[in-house]
């Protein structure tokens, strides 16, 4: 058998959607027993590609081939039938079903022709074991489990399907960092099993630990497929944005002492904020760090009025606040904004324009009495777009069609048209391409210069030593370290994340302070 | 032991709204016989269990369009169309009957099955796709019956609306009072027949790929489509089961009437209350959550409020008001949950 036939080889492959091109003539291949990480801005044609490969979307023009056949993929089962098993960057769980159940949905174990539970239940505990979820009960709903554990059991329910290609879209950007680990182990157990893996993610470092052969995508187009370690990590991100990134963070300012604006104290709700306690100046930026799920999303819900039975006292410049409710959060009294984790259910309607979007949390500042003034909503819409440079065709586009860069540029500027005092973010930059990553950053500290207070989570370790003032740790609820200046190093927050050695560094950064 | 504990706990947990219901609607019985005269006799479970059936077809036909996020507006008119086309051909030599009976099922299923079309190949919505075949099926039954009447056989009639024991000596099964038969000669036959087609029909079904599909589509149809899953044949499946259970309604009501009657109030009544009905008995409107089990139990809560109105004097022009009360009272049963929801963005989920 000549081992030189790609397992899946694309040929003058093009897609395009209503006059836009997503992909143009792309020539691909991927060989079995690699690990293959595909690298590419948001719009480059990586999402495309995939779903090209896994059935999703059918090529305009080219031909796909499998193992030297020429195949055509009208949907994701054909394609999981030829072995090629895609796990998707937005989730293809189903909530109300178990675990079991949703593992197994496509081809469950059968007796009698009916579903058999117990074969079922026993598949989920296998596969959930060989990715050391054990701590997952087949019976539990989808519904019930955090966005890191289903993640997973994406990834247990793609394994069932026994692929010859795996492709793992961003599916490690919810993951905790043990299940990171969990993913890799797994990832060069399957390149033993001459299983050919796809890797797309925006993490960098990851791809360079894990790929041994990368590809770059850039509008739409194949730049260059060649061996890691062929460009360095500066001549690859030339290859993907086209031009050389210098700065990656704006510069900080000088550490000086900033009013005291947000002040929490003892903090608690359902045994998953156990009494935090932070300060937050006016103009500072404070990075909140530790693993996924350790309570970070919570204290940002909590402080926005999402959350019911919040034990502790918030004050905002001195006044004791308590929104019961986001509507309150972000009234004139306490002028709160939360860009949400999820821009696809809690940041955007989707199925609206581009301008009601931006128009929905600050209704009550265009309109005369209980119309709203379209002159006034015209100008606000034109404000929030050129302030956030968004590429719009039309501000009356459905929002669905931007990119997702240019998709969360919509949720910052739809809060910042409320001129908010204290800006809550989480994790602003998941999944967006490198370049708006930037120009996030630059905002945020634009943010800060102007005098706004900025709570911001990242689930990047580096986003946080680049773009903070100070971070504190969450560990189990409460905070474990608080670091500040030159005290914040990868080494001190992975240490506060793994709850080791909290002493020495919250001992580093109090000497830093005094 | 703590393995299936732990299971029975995440079972409780997960079906909150059915064991509610099913509480409700045992302490709801229970005080009804006590009030009642005749309470706890055998007389009065048959007369229920009559007035009981249809709804409760209609309530399960209901759940499976529900379950995928849609509404069927024309089970009524099926239950009407079936109930028609019964008082016609159910009659004649026992082959005959047999033979009518499914005739009668068989029209309503190639009813439902339209509709599964016209919604999955038409790409409407499922309410109005109904509303308007609905319309069309009372157009049917009217056609075959302008005016009610017809003649079901009286024996069959005899022998399904009673107990067990009245059918098996209709019918000269064997000695109806064999002592080993006595135990079970009191159980009313109708109650034995929604029993039979619940657990015999559904039960099966949801543990079929098409009908874990149905509930896949109702929580996410995105990562149902994504999963590969059948989502067409599953649609018109929900479809063409709910034209079966309302063509099972509409069939009893011509057994228990003897007659076939085209009445579009009662079509339209029977299919508002088929909602109310999946709605008690925990089924999500927005698809996803619940079963045919759980409306079975609601539709029975709902008959039960009724039975209520003739042991407590009350004067009927009052009826609807405090029938509507207690729905909305039962429904909010539901919304208690909320309450309880720490945060709030779980709400929307």
């Amino acid at each position: 058998m000549p081992i030189d036939v790609p397992i899946v080889k694309l040929t003058g492959a093009s897609k395009h959607f209503s006059g836009t091109r997503a992909l143009e003539g792309v020539d691909f291949l991927c060989r079995t027993g690699t690990i293959h990480g595909i690298l590419g801005e948001n719009g480059a044609g990586k999402s495309t590609l995939i779903k090209i490969l896994s059935g999703v979307l059918q090529p305009d023009a080219g031909t796909v081939e499998v193992n030297g056949e020429t195949v055509r993929f009208s949907n994701p089962t054909q394609a999981a039938a030829a072995g090629i098993v895609c796990i998707f960057q937005e989730l293809s769980l189903v909530p109300d079903l178990s675990v079991a159940d949703n593992i197994s949905i496509s081809a469950p174990p059968r007796k009698f022709g009916l579903i058999d539970r117990r074969a079922q239940h026993r598949r989920a505990e296998e596969l959930l074991a060989q990715i050391k979820c054990e701590d997952v009960d087949p019976n539990s709903l989808v519904r019930e489990l955090s966005l890191s554990r289903r993640q997973m059991v994406e990834i247990a329910k793609a394994l069932g399907k026994d692929p010859k290609v795996l492709i793992l879209d961003e599916a490690t950007s919810a993951l905790t960092s043990r299940d990171v680990e969990t993913v890799y182990g797994l990832l060069a157990d399957l390149k033993a099993q001459n299983v050919a893996s796809l890797f797309i993610s925006h993490r960098m470092q990851e791809i360079e630990k894990l790929c041994d052969t990368l590809s770059v995508f850039r509008n739409g187009q194949h730049i260059e497929t060649f061996a890691k370690g062929a460009h360095s990590e500066g001549e690859i991100v030339k290859l993907m944005i086209g031009r050389e990134v210098t700065a990656h963070y704006p510069p900080k300012p000088a550490p000086a002492e900033k009013p005291e604006y947000l002040k929490i104290d003892r903090l608690a709700w359902e045994g998953q904020l156990k009494g935090i306690d932070l300060c937050v100046g006016k103009g500072e930026i404070v990075g909140l760090g530790g693993l996924d799920g350790q309570g970070q999303k919570e204290l940002l819900l909590g402080l926005f009025g999402v959350l019911r039975g919040l034990d502790g006292d918030i004050a905002i410049n001195g006044q004791p606040c308590h929104p019961a409710s986001p509507a309150q959060a972000k009234s004139a009294a306490m002028r709160i904004a939360l860009v949400p984790e999820d821009r696809k259910t809690e940041g955007l309607m989707l199925a609206m324009s581009i301008a009601d979007n931006l128009l929905a949390a600050s209704y009550d500042r265009i309109s005369d009495g209980p119309f709203i003034n379209p002159d006034k909503a015209r100008q606000a819409v034109a404000e929030g777009i050129a302030k956030l440079q968004i590429k719009v065709a039309s501000p009356d586009d459905i929002v669905s069609t931007l990119s997702g860069g240019n998709q969360q540029k919509v949720v910052i500027a739809k809060w910042l048209m409320t001129d908010p005092d204290v800006i809550l973010l989480n994790d602003p930059t998941r999944g967006i391409d490198v370049g708006t990553k930037q120009e996030i950053y630059k905002l945020i500290r634009q943010l800060a210069d102007r005098g706004k207070t900025i709570l911001l989570y990242s689930s990047d370790y580096a986003e946080l030593i680049g773009c903070c003032d100070r971070v504190v740790v969450m560990y189990d609820g409460e905070i474990v370290s608080k670091l500040s200046g030159d005290a914040i190093t990868e080494e001190a927050i992975v240490a506060a994340s793994l709850n080791v050695g909290t002493q020495a560094s919250t001992a580093a950064a109090g000497a830093h302070h005094g | 032991m703590a393995d299936i504990r732990s299971a029975l706990a995440t079972n409780m947990r997960q079906n909150v709204a059915f064991y509610i219901a099913i509480a409700m609607l045992a302490s709801l019985y229970l005080v009804y016989n006590l009030m009642h005269p005749r309470g706890f006799s055998a007389a009065v479970l048959i007369q229920n269990s009559n007035e009981s059936v249809a709804i409760i077809f209609l309530a399960m036909a209901q759940t499976v369009p529900v379950l995928l996020g849609g509404l069927d507006l024309s089970v009524g008119a099926i239950m009407t169309l079936a109930n028609c086309v019964a008082s016609v051909v159910v009659n004649g030599s026992p082959g005959q009957i047999v033979l009518g009976m499914i005739i009668t099922l068989a029209t309503g299923t190639a009813f439902g099955f339209m509709n599964g079309l016209i919604v999955v190949y038409g790409r409407l919505q499922p309410i109005i796709a109904t509303l308007a075949t609905g319309a069309i099926a009372i157009g049917l039954a009217l056609f075959i019956r302008p005016v009610p009447g017809g003649n079901v056989d009286g024996d069959i009639s005899w022998a399904l609306t009673n107990d067990l024991y009245e059918f098996v000596a209709t019918y000269g099964l064997f000695d109806a009072d064999a002592a080993w038969f006595k135990p079970i000669a009191w159980i009313p036959v109708p109650l034995l027949i929604v029993v039979v087609i619940a657990f015999g029909v559904w039960l099966p079904f949801k543990r079929t790929v098409t009908g874990r599909t149905i509930y896949a589509v109702g929580s996410a149809e995105g990562a149902a489509f994504m999963s590969g899953l059948p989502l067409n044949r599953a649609k018109i499946a929900a479809f063409t089961l709910a034209g079966f259970f309302a063509a099972c309604g509409g069939l009893y009501l011509a057994i228990q009437t003897s007659s076939g009657n085209a009445d579009i109030t009662q079509a339209g009544a029977y299919t508002l209350n088929s909602i109310a009905a999946v709605v008690v008995g925990g089924t999500s409107l927005l698809g996803g959550v619940g079963g045919a089990i759980g409306s079975m139990v609601g539709a029975l809560i709902l008959r039960v409020i009724s039975f209520y109105f003739r042991i407590v004097s009350i004067d009927p022009l009052l009826q609807p008001l405090i029938e509507g009360l207690v729905l909305l009272a039962a429904v909010s049963l539901g919304a208690f949950r909320t309450l309880q929801v720490k945060n709030r963005l779980n709400l929307f989920r």
